[in-house]
C-alpha cells in the first residue's frame, strides 16, 4: 500500500501546452472544487497564521520561548530527527529485505509494515502500552518517559521510508550491478556507488514525510507518554492545552511553527519529485 | 514484484533478515497481538467476550460507534467526489496555479491533526471564529457538532483518493477518451463509459484507504468535537476516555474493533493489488 505516500508525478511538458485548457464545464468544476478546498483547508490554515501574527513578532516569539513550550518544541524536534534517522537506516534495510530476500512469511511482513498507517493513532498508543507500559511482559517500563515519545514516533512513521524505497529498488536494473561486480567491485562498493545513489531521492522523500509526521504526532502519544511537562510533552500537546486554556494566540503560534515545517517538507518533496522525474 | 532476483546468500542476508524480523516483531507484531489478546482475556477469568457485550449493550457506546461510521462515510463520499474531480482537472487540463495546487493537495498529509482541529475552530468556532457566528445565527453549528467532525475527518483524509487516481489517469492517457468524443459521446458519457472504468480500481483503493483513515481519526476530531456524551463522542475518543477511567478491558475491546476494521481494510487493498499485479 503505497497509498499515503506521494507518488512521483510526471511533470507536464510545459512548453507545448497552452496556459489554460479549461472548458465551461471543467471551469465550473474547478471553481466548485477550489471553493471546497479553500473552505476546508486553505482559509483555516491561513487563519492559524493570521491569529499567530495578531500580536506582532514579539508576542509570537514570547509564546514560543515560554519555558515549557520551548522544552516541548525541542523534544519534538529532537525526537522527530532521531526517529527519521532511524527510519532512514532501518527503512532502507527493510525495503532491501522485502525486495531482495525470499523466505517463508515475507507476505506477512508486507502486511505488518502497513499496520501503523491503518491503525487509529489512539489505538497505536494503546498497542505500544501493552508491551512497553506498566504491565510490560518484557519488563520495559517506558510509559510516561521521554523514551516513549521516540517509541511512538518510530511506530507511526515506520512505513514512510520503506514504502518510498521499495518500488525504486524493485525497478532497479540488475545489469548495472552485475556489470559493476564483473568489473571487480565488491558488494559494498556496488551498494555505495551504484545502488545508494539511485535510492537517495526516495530515501530523502521518505525521510521528509517521516519528519513531518513525527513533528505533528499527537494521538499515539496521549496515553503512552503521559504528557509530563519538561519530560514527555510534545508540541501538539502544548497546542491542545493552549486551546483548552482559551489561549488561541498561544495555540496558533505553536501551530504556525508546525505549519511552516509542513510547508517546507512539501516544498522539499516537490523538488525531489521533480528531480526524480527529470532523471527518468 | 514479479520475480525476485536471486542474490547469492551470504551471512549478511541472514543478519539483515533477522534485524528486520526482530524490529518489526518488537515494534508492531507483538504489541498488536497483545492488544487482541487483552481484549478477550481477563487475568483471573480467562477467555471472555464480556467487554464486547458490554459495548454493544451500552447505548452511549453505540452512539459513538454510529457517529464514527456516519462521519467516516460522509467524509469518504465527499473525498471521493472531490478527489476524482480534482484528479481529472490536474491531469487533463491546464490552468494557472496548477503546480501550486498540486503541491498544496499533499499538505493534509504533513499537517498535525491538532493543527487541523485548531484551524477549523479558528474559522468555524461558534463564539469568535471567522465564519462561526454568522453560520450559528443561520442555525448551523459546525464546531462541537457533527459537521465539524465530518470536516476534520475529510481534511485529514483528503489526499488519499487523489494519490491513487492521478498516476492511473496519467498512465491510461487520453486516446480512448478522444476516440469516444470523436464518435459523438458527450463529455458526461465519456466519463462514465471510458474514464471511470479505467480508474475504477484506483478509486476503490482510494476509498478503502480513506475509510480506514476516517474511522480512526483522533486528534483533529478531539479538538473540534467537544466530546459531548452521546452526541459528539466518536469511537476513538471513547477509547481514550475508557482507558483514562481505568476501564482498560473496555478500551482494549473498542481498540480491537477499530483495529480489526483497519486491518481488514489493509487486507482488502493487499489482495486487490496482488490480483491487479497478476492480471497485468
Amino acid at each position: 500500500m503505497t497509498a499515503t505516500i506521494p507518488e512521483v508525478r510526471s511533470a507536464a511538458p510545459r512548453s507545448s501546452r497552452p496556459a489554460s485548457t479549461l472548458t465551461l464545464t471543467s471551469g465550473i468544476g474547478l471553481g466548485v472544487t477550489m471553493l471546497w478546498f479553500s473552505l476546508l483547508v486553505l482559509i483555516p490554515l491561513v487563519a492559524v497564521i493570521i491569529t499567530a501574527s495578531t500580536g506582532g513578532w514579539s508576542a509570537f516569539a514570547d509564546q514560543l520561548t515560554n519555558e515549557q513550550t520551548a522544552a516541548a518544541i525541542l523534544l519534538t524536534i529532537r525526537s522527530a530527527l532521531v526517529v527519521t534517522l532511524v527510519n532512514v537506516v532501518i527503512g532502507t534495510v527493510i525495503a532491501w529485505v522485502l525486495v531482495r530476500d525470499r523466505f517463508w512469511g515475507k507476505g506477512l511482513l508486507e502486511v505488518i509494515i502497513d499496520i501503523p498507517f491503518a491503525l487509529p493513532t489512539i489505538v497505536a498508543g494503546l498497542v505500544l502500552l501493552s508491551l512497553y507500559g506498566a504491565e510490560s511482559p518484557l519488563g520495559l517500563h517506558w510509559a510516561n518517559t521521554s523514551t516513549s515519545v521516540y517509541l511512538a514516533l518510530a511506530f507511526v512513521t515506520l512505513p514512510f521510508v520503506v514504502r518510498m524505497v521499495q518500488p525504486v529498488l524493485e525497478e532497479l536494473d540488475a545489469d548495472v550491478e552485475e556489470a559493476a561486480a564483473s568489473l571487480g567491485a565488491s558488494r559494498s562498493t556496488t551498494f555505495r556507488r551504484i545502488i545508494l545513489p539511485s535510492l537517495a531521492p526516495a530515501i530523502a522523500a521518505g525521510a521528509a514525510l517521516s519528519f513531518a509526521r513525527g513533528m505533528g504526532e499527537y494521538g499515539s502519544l496521549v496515553l503512552l507518554s503521559g504528557n509530563l511537562p519538561f519530560e514527555s510533552e510534545v508540541a501538539s500537546v502544548r497546542i491542545l492545552s493552549a486551546i483548552e486554556n482559551d489561549n488561541p494566540e498561544g495555540a496558533a503560534a505553536i501551530a504556525a511553527m508546525l505549519l511552516v515545517v509542513s510547508l517546507l517538507v512539501i516544498v522539499v518533496l516537490d523538488l525531489i519529485q521533480r528531480r526524480m522525474v527529470r532523471r527518468g | 514484484m514479479a520475480e525476485t532476483r536471486r542474490a547469492p546468500r551470504t551471512p549478511l542476508t541472514y543478519v539483515l533478515r533477522l534485524i528486520v524480523i526482530g524490529y518489526l516483531g518488537l515494534l508492531v507484531a507483538w504489541p498488536v497481538t497483545l492488544v487482541a489478546w487483552n481484549a478477550f482475556h481477563l487475568p483471573d477469568v480467562g477467555f471472555t467476550t464480556e467487554a464486547f457485550s458490554a459495548i454493544f449493550s451500552d447505548p452511549q457506546m453505540m452512539a459513538a460507534i454510529r457517529l464514527t461510521c456516519v462521519a467516516a462515510v460522509v467524509a469518504t463520499l465527499i473525498n471521493l467526489v472531490f478527489g476524482v474531480s480534482i484528479s481529472l482537472l490536474l491531469v487533463r487540463t491546464e490552468f494557472p496555479g496548477k503546480r501550486v495546487l498540486s503541491a498544496l493537495i499533499d499538505l493534509p498529509l504533513s499537517v498535525s491533526p491538532i493543527v487541523v482541529g485548531l484551524a477549523l475552530v479558528l474559522v468555524y468556532g461558534g463564539r469568535d471564529g471567522w465564519f462561526g457566528p454568522t453560520l450559528e445565527s443561520a442555525g448551523i453549528q459546525v464546531i462541537f457538532s457533527t459537521p465539524g467532525i465530518i470536516m476534520a475527518t475529510a481534511f485529514v483524509s483528503l489526499p488519499l483518493v487523489i494519490r491513487e487516481v492521478i498516476p492511473v489517469l496519467e498512465e491510461i492517457g487520453t486516446e480512448q477518451e478522444q476516440a469516444a468524443a470523436s464518435l459523438g459521446a458527450s463529455s458526461w458519457q465519456t466519463f462514465w463509459r471510458i474514464t471511470l472504468p479505467g480508474i475504477k480500481w484506483a478509486v476503490v483503493y482510494g476509498v478503502v484507504l480513506t475509510l480506514a483513515r476516517s474511522l480512526g481519526e483522533f486528534g483533529a476530531v478531539k479538538v473540534v468535537s467537544g466530546n459531548v456524551l452521546g452526541q459528539t463522542r466518536t469511537a476513538t475518543l471513547a477509547v481514550e476516555e475508557k482507558y483514562l477511567n481505568f476501564d482498560q478491558q473496555g478500551a482494549y475491546a473498542v481498540a480491537f474493533l477499530l483495529a480489526s476494521v483497519s486491518v481488514i481494510c489493509i487486507l482488502i487493498v493487499f489482495v486487490l493489488r496482488a490480483r491487479g499485479a497478476r492480471v497485468r
